[in-house]
């Protein structure tokens, strides 16, 4: 515990990283911006994406790289989220809430909390029966639960009168969070707020892996007849990770909802759940690191061919694009099985011998 | 040497097996089969490949459910148990195809072993309660302590699929010491391990058998099994067929012609 771990320095540097980032684009000193340092590349709003992403692949990535759990509707938990705020905090009339509670600065952090704490606790429910499933039927159930969660969300949760998530054009008009009479805005402020939030959640993380419940994730992971008869309770871990997975995708579903001040329900439906996966693939899933990793990698490749390809290949159009992004996506899975996080990690760590991960 | 035999009659037995039955699907793997582990003792379990020795092994820790018949630990019946919850009770066991967890170091296997001893749980976890850094810390120095006494302490931190097979073997009878059980099933600890490493793996087991623990032995090795167990018994083809010291056994025709007769030019065909 005395001297600084390579985590702990790593997480430092990303800290300041994040607060110089914030304070370059609040001052802007003598006009310089981060999209003009990087090129018009990175911007607040992909980094603000991707520290949304970070806080729900923390979570997913306990769940699949260190509990072995494959979810592949975790956008669902996100929507959750996301929706809880919205209609918490806009449609108040519909629901009853009295305009001097939804005024107050604090009733947005309150609907968040409290979204995180039901999804969480509605995860948890959920997890106890399909967690019973291996391999590709749990694969299937959470899929279905995912398209499940998608479609209520659009069919305005069967309850077309009330009107609540407003179909497929969803909710706009979600106010920005204060805290007294202080605005977390502009972007500058809320980028700071949700990489604050990431950080924590990437130090939550890493405080789990090395536990006793992080063992035990992890036990499970590789043998859970063996973890079992050392009388670890399999079925209560795995339900309680899922739990803690989905409360994040709540949360992060919040902060999203918050951000963008609308929300639809497209945003939460299969194809972002998979995406989720590919971002946990390309960081690294048995790796906290490679949440943000994955988060950011997998945005700044959309973001570069988005804006470059054509430059390089003029006349082209979005197919194009989605091919490179599914070439380069399978070239890094197949060189680098561990992810990005594998690669950063292995040349610091000391050596080990020869015997490597294959 | 052993001399647990004699008091047996006094006490209970620790584990009791009566007249368990288990079949998969039509194939029957274990028969009416009856038999006790007395507290103190080590109990071996012999019988050609396929005897159904592992399956007892499986029934007793809750891996499978017996079709028939009753498992009694300390009196009570543990049929029916989930495996954790007969982790709990204290009984600990290791594979005979070897489950470490791959990925995690020597000594984190080990920690796992401590699972049951330990409280913190998710929010302690998380949020690095006093409480749950005082229990790791204590924990892992308890687990470097048994990692030197079995001569693991070199490598505490080398992931534990990097270690020599014998080695292997060692960190499995290790985590499932940290455990602390009352009982532990061995189930083929000497397979695969050369001379030397069986003459440890012996050291090993009569230390804890020392130590209070009670051993329940599966082995091959005729030899190993004869010096170290107190009484052994022979499963062939489903049955029990014999019960006793390890010198009534050796000479038990049953015995003989089912197993240590394998040989004999009898049984050529």
């Amino acid at each position: 515990m005395k001297r600084l771990s390579s985590s702990t320095r790593a997480f430092l540097l990303a800290a300041a990283l994040m607060v110089a980032i914030g304070w370059l684009e609040g001052a802007r000193p003598g006009g310089l911006s981060l999209p003009r340092l990087t090129a018009g590349l990175v911007t607040l709003d992909l980094l603000i994406r991707a520290g949304v992403f970070t806080i729900i692949l923390v979570g997913l990535n306990l769940l699949m790289g260190y509990a072995g759990q494959v979810s592949l509707g975790q956008a669902a938990f996100y929507g959750m989220g996301a929706f809880f705020s919205a209609i918490l905090t806009v449609k108040t009339r519909n629901v009853g809430i009295p305009p001097a509670l939804a005024g107050a600065w604090w009733w947005p952090w309150l609907v968040m909390g409290l979204g995180a704490v039901m999804v969480g606790g509605l995860a948890y429910l959920i997890g106890w029966v399909i967690l019973r499933l291996r391999g590709h039927y749990l694969a299937m159930a959470t899929l279905g639960l995912g398209i499940a969660v998608f479609i209520v969300l659009r069919e305005n949760l069967g309850l077309p009168r009330l009107d609540l998530t407003g179909g497929f054009d969803g909710v706009v008009g979600i106010p920005r969070l204060r805290v007294g009479a202080y605005p977390l805005w502009p972007v500058h402020r809320y980028f700071l707020l949700v990489w604050a939030v990431a950080l924590a959640t990437v130090a939550l993380g890493l405080n789990i892996v090395d536990s006793r419940l992080g063992r035990a994730l992890r036990a499970i992971h590789h043998s859970q007849l063996a973890a079992e008869t050392l009388g670890v309770d399999a079925p209560r871990y795995k339900a309680q990770i899922f739990a803690t997975s989905a409360a994040l995708a709540s949360l992060a579903g919040s902060l999203y909802a918050h951000f963008q001040a609308a929300v639809v329900p497209a945003t939460f439906g299969f194809v972002p759940s998979l995406e989720l996966v590919l971002m946990s693939a390309v960081g690294g899933m048995a790796s906290i690191w490679g949440a943000p990793l994955g988060a950011l990698a997998v945005l700044l490749l959309e973001e570069l061919l988005r804006t470059r390809l054509r430059l390089i290949l003029p006349g082209t159009g979005g197919e194009l694009e989605a091919v490179a992004f599914g070439l380069l996506l399978i070239l890094v899975l197949l060189f680098w099985p561990r992810g990005l996080a594998g690669r950063v990690s292995g040349p610091l760590r000391r050596p080990t011998p020869a015997r490597g991960a294959g | 040497m052993p001399s647990a035999a004699g008091t047996q009659a006094m006490s209970a037995p620790l584990l009791e097996v009566r007249q368990v039955t288990k079949a998969f699907g039509g194939l029957v793997a274990l028969q009416d089969v009856s038999l006790a582990v007395w507290p103190g003792q080590i109990k071996g379990l012999i019988g050609p490949n396929g005897a159904g020795k592992t399956t007892l092994f499986n029934l007793i820790t809750g891996i499978l459910p017996p079709l028939r018949g009753d498992i009694l630990f300390r009196g009570g019946s543990i049929v029916g148990l989930p495996p954790y919850r007969i982790a709990d009770l204290g009984i600990a066991r290791t594979f005979q195809n070897v489950q470490l967890f791959a990925g995690m170091t020597v000594l984190e296997n080990v920690l796992v072993g401590f699972h049951r001893h330990m409280q913190g749980g998710l929010l302690d976890a998380a949020f690095r309660s006093p409480r749950m850094r005082r229990e790791e810390r204590e924990v892992r120095e308890r687990a470097l302590g048994l990692l030197e006494e079995f001569d693991l302490l070199r490598w505490a931190h080398e992931p534990v699929e990097s270690l020599p097979f014998g080695r292997q073997r060692v960190v499995e009878v290790a985590r499932a010491v940290a455990a602390a059980p009352i009982l532990v099933l061995l189930d083929e600890p000497g397979a695969g391990l050369s001379g030397a490493e069986k003459v440890r793996l012996t050291q090993v087991i009569r230390k804890l058998c020392q130590d209070g623990v009670t051993v329940f032995l599966v082995e091959h090795d005729m030899e190993l099994m004869m010096g170290l167990a107190d009484e052994v018994a022979v499963l062939d083809h489903t049955v029990l067929i014999a019960e006793g010291p390890p010198a009534v056994i050796q000479s038990h025709p049953a015995v003989i012609a089912a197993y240590l007769g394998e040989a004999e030019p009898t049984h050529a065909p």
